[in-house]
């Protein structure tokens, strides 16, 4: 490319300048980027869940428990392939601030309802001999540098008393999206510490069905099954569950949104106004180009090749910081798992980053292209 | 041989004739150029003098191609520039035209090299064959050890040679010079005149100059006066 050194040697002109407008470009994709990880964290369970998966859930609200009894009967429903239910834990790991989520789950049919979650074969062997073993996350490991064979203890919030656990295993994600931050138990294990009246209770049911078309038909028919008993239940797919539990915090999608609007509104309005300096401060010297025969159009690229290249350069840097920070893991202590910026993410912030660089450069570069060299020539 | 009277034989490298330019300013119509007629043949040099606002930079800009005639026609080595479209107006001046500004208008940001160069890009010639040229077009103004300098680095002098050496550099037509010497001292001025009359003599470059500067029209072979928008004969010189 025989014409880049114009473009370095104009964008190294006002070096303070340049580089004020890379450092717009690249807090805005720094920023960009940290909002697609939040947008990321809260839908993560929207693209992570399964097709054929089913949620069912107590109809007043899901924190009131199921009765285990129903296992049988939603089993039984044509359609279904398989059942397994969960109970949510709430414990605190030494401190509050160490939250993770803790799941007591039903050890012969949950592993085969995730499978994207990896759990090598003599791991899950031991954790089922053992009443006392859980099952970790790959990331819960790292953070509190935990390994198998280490005994931790967990002090009940809902489930009074200090639980004792033995990691018998670590489980992996098979997609960069993987929620690996979870803490597995036997259900076995909480129901014999349960008193009475809390026993043969279960936080939710997650169902397997035979073909995603008939969600509609199975989840009709198991809410059926339980209407006026007790216990009704809301059942839905896994998809809407997450959904509707990234609607109780709010609008997130439109606040996201808004403040990136907002963001990328303002780099436009800084780097047009910087390209259109650039350009008025120049205007003899891209008439001394055009007088020597260089054509409309190059003028043209060349101003918005400038636009481009800082809309690139600070974009990238904007983008390897945000990536750089995602690296260091959840800085919120466990409230957002997934903190990953995906790479469909960059893809589009770079690409908005151009966005912005076409559109601040384009005003320019057009007047640069229209300019008559007589006129500009007589400037002084 | 240069002629002013419209009756050139045809084969003159430069053909102007019934060259007409207006400018509007506000309701009044300026008429700067009228009818005016020239013939310029290969190896000329002409100076053009006349009053500040006499029209001669507005003449020396339609001979480029950068401005447009109000009426009358520019023939340059058999093209006929005043019906070309811009783009091919721009390809044009490319092949055929070297110019040479009043104030340099060099690009700050590049060396001498690659001011020089520049033309260069606009041709296919490999970077290897650009080194070349612009070594040579730099070699003639005799700057070959400030290549690699800045303009700020380069007194006045230095930069209008540097200017020439871009003006020169993909071998023109011809050149056209808008007081290349206005912003210069007598002693770089001369060294400009001495570089032009030196291009015509032993380069056979045909030069059209634009200067108030007697002393500096003298070095050329025809000075032309502008009055009323007509150009009428001069004193004529030996290339010195």
């Amino acid at each position: 490319m025989k014409y880049r050194h114009l473009i370095f040697a104009n964008l190294l002109r006002k070096k303070i300048r340049t580089t004020l407008t890379l450092g717009s470009f690249a807090v805005a994709l720094f920023l960009f980027g940290l909002l697609a990880v939040v947008r990321g964290a809260f839908n993560q369970g929207l693209e992570v869940a399964g097709a054929n998966r089913l949620v069912v859930v107590n109809k007043v609200s899901i924190i009131q428990p199921l009765p285990i009894s129903y296992l049988d009967k939603i089993a039984r429903i044509p359609g279904v392939t398989l059942v397994t239910h969960a109970n949510w834990f709430g414990g605190v790991y030494q401190d509050e601030r160490n939250f993770f989520p803790q799941f007591a789950i039903e050890d012969q049919t949950y592993r085969q309802m995730f499978p994207e979650f990896i759990v090598p074969d003599d791991q899950w062997k031991a954790f089922i001999g053992d009443r006392e073993g859980a099952i970790v996350g790959e990331d819960l490991v790292k953070r509190f540098h935990w390994k198998v064979g280490d005994r931790v203890p967990i002090k009940g919030t809902i489930f009074p008393g200090t639980w004792e656990f033995n990691i018998r295993g670590i489980y992996k994600g098979s997609r960069p999206q993987d929620d690996t931050t979870q803490f597995w138990f036997h259900y076995k294990y909480l129901e014999e510490r349960q008193n009475l009246y809390r026993k043969g209770l279960v936080g939710w049911y997650t169902v397997r069905i035979d073909n995603p078309d008939n969600a509609t038909r199975v989840a009709a028919a198991i809410d059926e099954l339980f209407t006026n008993s007790p216990w009704e239940t809301k059942t839905e797919t896994e998809k809407a569950f997450a959904a509707g539990f990234v609607k109780q915090a709010g609008n997130i999608e439109f606040l996201l949104l808004s403040i990136g609007s907002v963001v990328f509104f303002t780099l436009l309005l800084v780097t047009g106004n910087t390209m259109a300096i650039a350009v008025r401060e120049r205007m003899r010297e891209l008439a001394v180009l055009k007088a020597v025969g260089f054509s409309d159009a190059f003028v043209l690229a060349l101003v918005l090749g400038e636009s481009l290249f800082l809309a690139a350069i600070g974009g990238g840097l904007g983008l390897a910081l945000s990536k750089l920070f995602t690296l260091r893991g959840d800085p919120t202590g466990g409230m957002l798992p997934y903190f990953y910026l995906s790479p469909p993410a960059v893809i589009l912030g770079l690409l908005a980053a151009l966005a912005v660089g076409m559109v601040a450069g384009i005003l320019p570069a057009w007047s640069a292209m229209r300019l008559r060299v007589v006129d500009a020539l007589r400037r002084v | 041989m240069v002629r002013v009277d419209g009756r050139g034989d045809g084969n003159s490298l430069v053909r102007v004739r019934g060259l007409d330019k207006k400018y509007q300013r506000g309701s009044e119509e300026i008429h700067v150029l009228q009818g005016l007629n020239l013939d310029v043949d290969a190896g000329d040099f002409v100076a053009f003098m006349g009053p500040s606002g006499s029209g001669k930079t507005t003449l020396l800009n339609l001979l480029g191609g950068i401005d447009l005639p109000s009426a009358g026609s520019i023939t340059v080595a058999g093209d006929e520039i005043t019906h070309m479209s811009a783009a091919k107006l721009t390809q044009w001046r490319a092949r055929h035209v070297g110019f040479i500004f009043q104030m340099y208008n060099l690009i700050p940001v590049l060396t001498a090299f690659q001011n020089v160069e520049l033309p260069l890009l606009l041709t296919k010639l490999s970077t290897a064959e650009r080194r070349q040229h612009v070594e040579t077009a730099l070699g003639i103004v005799g700057l070959m050890d400030r290549m690699h300098y800045y303009p700020r680095q380069l007194s006045g002098g230095q930069e209008q040679r540097v200017g020439i050496a871009r003006a020169i550099v993909a071998d023109p037509t011809f050149l056209l010079c808008d007081e290349p010497t206005g912003d210069l001292d007598r002693k770089s001025a001369d060294e400009v005149m001495d570089l032009l009359a030196r291009l015509v003599r032993e380069h056979h470059k045909t030069v059209l100059l634009v200067t108030h500067d007697p002393v500096a029209a003298q070095r050329a072979q025809t000075v032309l006066h502008l009055e009323k928008g007509v150009l009428v004969e001069g004193q004529a010189a030996e290339v010195r």
